[in-house]
């Protein structure tokens, strides 16, 4: 298993949010999420101007086994979807905190960044 | 949960581990994408002791088949040959799908894991009035190796009879207690070997040793639903007649006077008005999943199996459909209609596309 970066943070849900220095929200899942799920053949992101909200599905990830919903971290407003994805969703797999990041979003509500779970909270979910 | 004696060899090997019908088995070891090349391209071993197996003592074994039977055992009859087909039930519902296999004047049936204990209470029901004793072998296991490279690698481990490199495909011969059996459920070639669980470790190690890729569940379905064939339960259940299941090819009444249980519903059924089981792949992004709806210009459907090929690298499925389709249709996806092939159901065989 990868490191987690120490500057994300998590739902349970495994979905993890990165705060970037312009202000806006990176979303993505994570390595235990990509381990679990097996190949990923296919994603569905949400569309660029699209509102979505904390703890509601805002994507689809599907590995040859299943497909899954991918909850939204954060409230806001999808700014950037990740296009690499759509050819080569097995990026997810291989770089679950870099080049396999889903969107990015204008956060409607920072104190939502505030209530996820740390790196080490979300390990100890896992883990139970 | 019940356990396959490889259980502890498949979790040092840092298999992912599942329930399969309160089996706990390997779904997949490193990759299901790799592991499902490497049977298309080299050799591949699989644990299917979770497979039931059942052997039959005296009596008459061949009457009594030939009632339970919907495929005519006949046709193996001192062939050392494996015949495929289902056993119905008297609406002509599908109780299981099964391989008997028939050698040395011995009948040997494997089938399916969830279905054991109402097949071993269906045989002995009709075993009785020919005389026949139902023997569960849950002391048996059972090894696939399958792959271009298989009955090389095969040849290669210790102890094995070489004389299985002379088996016809669907060939079968008993070794003592152990059967080698020219089948599989991967559209490769290959060999299927049931022994007594206490010889497996070892046969598992070996083919490891040779190079074999370990192959979980996950590969397996991806592996059968390529070489278009039907999953029990998912494609079929006991509320579907053969001819709605693709399986109308494994009904036999050649003999007409065989009567076998199902045939007298089977024979009221309206073939031309009956649904079918029919291939598709999916022209846009995407996945097919069991449950999707299907369109086409005479009817509708419903995906029964679908999944990620592999080798074809877009999504492919089985549907129940009505007739009357065509080349193309449309499958529902979360809302969206989206546009999908007619094609047989065998995308598939020895390694190459095949539609």
């Amino acid at each position: 298993m990868n490191d987690i970066p120490a500057d994300l943070k998590f739902l349970s849900s495994h979905e993890w949010a990165r705060v970037e220095s312009d202000g806006t929200i990176t979303v993505g899942i994570s390595d235990h999420a990509q381990d679990l799920l097996g190949d990923i053949v296919f994603v569905e992101l949400p569309e660029v101007g699209q509102s979505v909200d904390a703890e509601s599905d805002a994507a689809i990830v599907e590995s040859v086994k299943a497909a899954s919903d991918v909850y939204s971290p954060l409230s806001g407003e999808v700014i950037e979807v990740n296009s690499l994805l759509e050819d080569q969703p097995e990026i997810i797999n291989s770089a679950p905190y870099e080049d396999g990041w889903f969107y990015k979003l204008n956060p409607s509500d920072m104190g939502e960044f505030d209530n996820l779970l740390s790196p080490e909270d979300y390990s100890d979910a896992c883990e139970d | 949960m019940n356990k396959t004696v490889l259980n502890s060899a498949h979790i040092e090997l840092g298999a992912k581990m599942v329930n399969f019908s309160h089996w706990e088995m390997p779904i997949s070891y490193t990759s299901l994408i790799e592991e499902h090349h490497a049977v298309r391209n080299t050799a591949g071993v699989f644990d299917v002791s979770h497979m039931s197996v059942f052997d039959f003592n005296g009596g008459d074994q061949v009457a009594f088949f030939e009632k339970i039977f919907a495929n005519d055992i006949k046709k193996i009859s001192n062939k050392n040959k494996a015949i495929y087909g289902a056993l119905l039930n008297e609406e002509g519902g599908i109780l299981d799908d099964l391989i008997i296999y028939h050698a040395k004047d011995k009948f040997r049936v494997v089938s399916n894991c969830s279905t054991r204990e109402q097949n071993r209470q269906w045989y002995e029901k009709h075993a009785a009035e020919f005389g026949v004793e139902v023997v569960a072998r849950s002391d048996m296991g059972i090894l696939a190796i399958q792959g271009p490279d298989a009955l090389n690698k095969i040849l290669s481990i210790e102890g094995i009879n070489p004389q299985v490199n002379n088996l016809p495909s669907f060939g079968c011969m008993f070794d003592g207690d152990k059967l080698y059996a020219r089948t599989g459920y991967t559209g490769e070639d290959g060999l299927e070997i049931i022994v007594p669980s206490d010889e497996i470790n070892q046969l598992w190690d070996q083919a490891l040793r040779l190079g074999c890729t370990p192959i979980g569940l996950g590969a397996r379905d991806t592996l059968r639903l390529e070489a278009g064939l039907n999953l029990y339960g998912n494609d079929m259940t006991i509320e579907n007649h053969p001819y709605e299941s693709n399986l109308g090819w494994t009904i036999d009444m050649t003999d007409e006077n065989r009567q076998f249980i199902g045939k007298q519903a089977l024979l009221s059924i309206d073939q031309s008005k009956s649904q079918k089981i029919i291939g598709i792949i999916l022209r846009d992004k995407g996945v097919l999943r069991s449950g999707y709806e299907v369109i086409h210009d005479k009817g509708k459907g419903v995906v029964l199996s679908g999944s990620y090929s592999p080798t074809l690298q877009s999504s492919i499925g089985l549907a129940r459909v009505d007739q009357g389709y065509k080349k193309d249709g449309k499958v529902m996806i979360r809302n969206k209609m989206l546009n999908i092939d007619f094609v047989s159901p065998r995308f598939v065989e020895k390694g190459k596309i095949s539609i």
